[in-house]
């Protein structure tokens, strides 16, 4: 395998479960919904998708495990924030909170064990093209998944009548409710939604990324995929680009570290924080760029008026 | 059978103090179950966890060491989010703080008077501060998201620590450990009679009554207050939004700041990987349990802080993890949210799905 072979398939691996967990955030923060529980659903993803892996010998349960860890973290999010109204931001962070504590209470019983990796989907004959071969087709399906969850989307969102109604949800939800949608409905799945893509991400690192559990191993991804959110100014495609310019970040400390540069690990490790916060301010700094898509209702808590 | 909301006319006052308590009965009783679950018995258990942690006096002292942080961090804490500022970044400016104050025994390690210990607290505060004024920065600055740029702030100064400790800041006679020399004399703060309990705790109950007199009796309370529920209204008021943020930011982080300088010039006597077990993010908690309100938050935190114990306790004699408190404190956090519903709003069961729709 070639360097440069190595380096584009380790920033696939490092990008792909920032992109699943950003995309997830997108589609909720569209519908006018902020979670920042995240965090707490990719490591409940990650915790849960390891301990059915291993469990049961099949990483592709652990998968399944992973995604319906997050749609129940994020259920409990949604029955708080939109039935019974409680503030989003405060919701958000009691979820991190306790994803990462219970996390930590069921993985204790797997830490160090060998973990099931996901296995690669070999396509005959592509897969064993050179170069092209493995950084083309030669992945596991949650690679695959987090490139056409974002394009589905896309699509969703742009060219269908149920995207036209999430964004209208979270452009005006009065005139949305006025219009006959019922709003705490389309929420609670667009909710939903971005629990099972942070599920995703959290399998994705427990069982491909490094496939073991560690505490708090996702280390403040979720927080960057909610950054990432904010940096693709809520357009899926721009999502993608992001999450793969985040990934290259997160890799290349261990490259520059591995040619020896005298640069303290530490620092090198820092990188992908400093870089999220130099990414929000030059977006946030953009006021047009911003703007434009912006959900409008974001952040607000919706009682229908009676 | 589905659940209506039915808004009050006014807040219920009642549940404003009641909801905590609803709160904290709902995470006991899940708590139990959880205990059940595991294959314990429930009612020792959660004697173990709640009550033994306070019926002797060593575990009394251990419980104000604990205590005193998050009441700093907390109180700090509650006015921010008063504001609607959020700083989840706590735990960093907690970090930065602790450093700042380190570097006087680190440099200037034969050192001894009573200057000292003054002027590593002072450069506590002021670390926790300049960290804290980062967020505030962006966010007047540029309008960056406070809550994600404190978050990522977090980690930095974590990582900065383990390079201080690991590299330049290193204790040369060590053995090669990861912590700095260990402090002594007057870069230690004094004790309250015998046990650990050290002043830290008299500064947590100064900081909650300065704050307490702050937020109810002044104009900076006031505009705080305003700004919190309507950056309008204040506006008209002339009251500046980021000026707000600026102070919130910078008092919150120099609170934090000064519970890290506390935490290793006490219990720790020096710098090492790790300061804290995440007082930062529990006093999130702290703010909320104590309805915002810093003599609220005196209460609070010494709760949060039986938690703690209770985790430690229960590790030792029930041989759970002690991971088990994180998973209460997030738990209690959730239940008061969800409680917290109660003061704005009745809760009614309609009786069928139709209903409902209609609502």
């Amino acid at each position: 395998m070639g360097a440069l072979e190595a380096v584009i398939l380790t920033i696939i691996t490092a990008s792909t479960p920032l992109l699943l967990a950003a995309i997830g955030e997108l589609v909720t923060e569209r519908s006018g919904v902020l979670n920042l529980g995240v965090e707490g659903m990719m490591i409940m993803g990650a915790v849960c998708g390891f301990a059915t892996a291993y469990t049961s010998g099949s990483a592709m349960l652990g998968v399944a495990a992973g995604l319906l860890a997050g749609v129940v973290m994020s259920m409990l999010f949604a029955f708080l924030t939109q039935t019974l109204m409680t503030s989003q931001v405060a919701t958000g962070l009691s979820l991190t909170l306790l994803g990462l504590g219970l996390s930590g209470l069921i993985g204790e019983a797997f830490t160090g064990l060998p973990g099931v990796k996901l296995t690669v989907l070999d396509i005959p004959f592509l897969s064993d093209i050179p170069f092209i071969g493995p950084i083309l087709f030669g992945h596991d399906i949650l690679v695959y998944a987090s490139l056409a969850i974002p394009l589905g989307v896309a699509y969703v969102l742009f060219r269908t009548r149920l995207g036209l109604i999430i964004t209208a949800v979270g452009g005006n939800h009065h005139s949305a409710h006025a219009l006959g949608y019922n709003v705490i409905r389309v929420r609670y799945g667009c909710i939903a939604f971005g629990g099972a893509c942070s599920g995703l991400a959290g399998a994705y690192l427990s069982l491909a990324y490094t496939p073991q559990w560690i505490e708090n191993m996702s280390s403040g991804r979720g927080w960057i995929a909610l950054a990432l959110v904010v940096f693709s100014t809520w357009l899926p495609k721009r999502l993608m680009i992001g999450a793969y310019l985040f990934g290259t970040v997160w890799i290349m400390g261990l490259y520059v570290q591995a040619l020896g540069v005298a640069i303290p690990a530490q620092l090198l490790s820092s990188l992908p924080y400093l870089v999220t916060i130099v990414a929000l301010i030059i977006i946030s700094g953009n006021k047009t760029l911003t703007k434009v898509n912006t959900p409008a209702c974001i952040g607000q808590p919706f009682a229908p008026e009676r | 059978m589905m659940i209506v909301l039915e808004k009050r006319s006014e807040q219920s006052k009642a549940m404003t103090f009641l909801s905590p308590v609803l709160a904290i009965g709902l995470t006991v009783v899940i708590g139990g179950f959880i205990f059940t679950g595991l294959g314990l018995d429930p009612f020792k258990a959660l004697y173990i966890y709640f009550i033994e942690p306070m019926t002797s006096i060593w575990s009394v002292e251990e419980l104000i060491v604990k205590a005193a942080p998050l009441i700093l961090i907390g109180a700090g804490l509650a006015v921010c989010y008063t504001a609607n500022v959020w700083n989840i970044g706590a735990e960093g400016q907690l970090t930065i703080g602790a450093l700042f104050g380190a570097a006087i025994p680190v440099y200037f390690t034969a050192w001894q008077s009573p200057l000292v210990l003054v002027l590593m607290l002072v450069l506590g505060a002021v670390g926790g501060a300049l960290f804290g004024a980062i967020p505030a920065l962006l966010k007047n600055r540029f309008g960056a998201n406070e809550i994600l740029t404190s978050l990522m702030l977090v980690y930095v100064a974590q990582l900065l620590l383990d390079w201080l400790v690991r590299g330049p800041w290193r204790d040369p006679q060590g053995f090669n450990f990861p912590q700095s020399v260990p402090f002594e004399g007057w870069q230690l703060l004094p004790l309250l009679g015998e046990g650990r309990v050290h002043i830290g705790a008299i500064l947590a109950v100064v900081a909650v009554i300065i704050l307490w007199i702050m937020m109810g009796r002044s104009l900076r309370g006031f505009e705080i207050r305003v700004i919190g529920r309507s950056p309008r209204a204040g506006a008209f008021a002339g009251f500046g939004q980021k000026r707000v943020v600026w102070f919130c930011f910078m008092l919150s982080g120099a609170l934090a700041g000064l519970a890290g300088i506390c935490e290793v010039a006490g219990p720790s006597g020096q710098l090492q990987p790790t300061i804290s077990p995440g007082y930062g993010f529990t006093a999130i908690i702290v703010a909320f349990l104590g309805r915002l309100n810093p003599i609220g938050v005196l209460f609070a935190g010494i709760l949060l802080a039986i938690s703690y114990l209770g985790g430690e306790a229960a590790q030792v004699e029930l041989g759970i993890s002690d991971k088990t408190a994180q998973v209460f404190q997030g738990m209690l956090l959730f239940f008061i949210l969800a409680c917290d519903t109660l003061i704005h709003y009745r809760i009614k069961f309609a009786p069928g799905a139709g209903a409902a729709k209609e609502a």
